[in-house]
């Protein structure tokens, strides 16, 4: 499958998405400027983590309007995958991709820490390697992750299944103390309503390689390439 | 004509403000017990061109919609003063 790496001015994490992908998995990567509006060649787009315009206005705000998300909000409607990791996350909820706002760390630091999720849902095309309630050691490096949904939005997500991840201790135990940033409900990651659009705050990029500390993250790509396998079989 | 349009963008009630929770305890600790409640928000002074302040309020409100507010955490609010008249 040809996976896309976006990059915006001020992206941080594509180098490291790109590195993962190439080199770990033998995927085929390309990066995709952000003034880009073709993405026909690509099964999956990635948009990284970073500091997008300089967060200027809130995270993602202006990242949203640059020419390649309307050209991500025609791919996502077509049924192809869209992982948005930190900024992406913030990006795809202020592009209206995904429900709800990062709001600001509930105690205003920026934290750059190793976290723990556990797995709330498997059917998905970014979770089907994992198995229910496992628990993955991926890192979190972001100010504003304290995820928000008016409750109406929250039930839903909750009743749907939609809540992919959630921040919990290393038992898989979803308690206040292991929420990093204040989010509702613990949530880490979320899914679209049709199932192929996820955003999650934690980089599973920098934890897919057992030298990082953890090779956690190699769930949620081994999960991408034998979801598009199992589409299109060699 | 040119306008001047002052937005304020706030969080809404229901959204939790740590940075105002912080500067209120910031002014409880210089001695200022009178504070009960600090909400932070973004100011934005902008100007535009429009042939009248129907036209010019109909153009920050669809700046604030699209753009300078996100519908789903902030309300917004604004006003807008005529800086220089109509060109005869």
């Amino acid at each position: 499958m040809r996976f896309g790496v976006v990059r915006f001015p001020g992206t941080w994490s594509d180098l490291d998405c790109f590195h993962v992908l190439s080199e770990v998995y033998g995927q085929e990567v390309r990066y995709v400027w952000h003034r880009e509006t073709d993405l026909s060649d690509l099964d999956c787009v990635i948009l990284p983590g970073g500091f997008s315009y300089g967060d200027y206005l809130r995270p993602g705000a202006i990242a949203r309007f640059s020419p390649v998300m309307a050209a991500v909000a025609d791919f996502a409607a077509a049924g192809k995958l869209v992982l948005g990791i930190c900024n992406g996350f913030q990006i795809l909820c202020e592009a209206g991709l995904l429900p709800g706002a990062l709001l600001r760390n509930n105690h205003l630091q920026f934290r750059c820490q190793w976290v723990y999720l556990r797995v709330e849902n498997v059917e998905t095309p970014f979770t089907l390697s994992c198995v229910q309630g496992q628990v993955l050691k991926i890192p979190i490096s972001h100010g504003d992750g304290n995820y928000f949904a008016d409750p109406e939005t929250l039930a839903e997500l909750e009743r749907t299944g939609r809540v992919v991840f959630r921040y919990a201790t290393p038992a898989g135990e979803v308690t206040p103390e292991a929420n990093p940033n204040g989010s509702l409900n613990n949530i880490a990651g979320i899914i679209n309503r049709a199932g192929n659009v996820l955003g999650m705050m934690p980089h599973p990029e920098r934890a897919s390689e057992e030298v990082l500390g953890s090779a956690d993250g190699r769930y949620i790509w081994d999960s991408i390439i034998r979801w598009a396998d199992g589409r299109h079989p060699a | 004509m040119t306008w001047l349009a002052r937005v304020y963008v706030t969080l809404k009630p229901v959204v939790n403000d740590p940075q105002g929770l912080t500067i209120r305890q910031a002014l409880a600790d210089l001695g200022f017990g009178s504070v009960r409640q600090v909400r932070s928000g973004k100011y934005f002074e902008i100007q535009l061109e429009a042939p009248d302040r129907d036209a010019a309020e109909a153009q920050v409100d669809a700046f604030c919609r699209r753009l300078l507010a996100n519908p789903v955490i902030e309300d917004y609010r604004f006003e807008v003063e005529q800086l220089s008249p109509a060109r005869a």
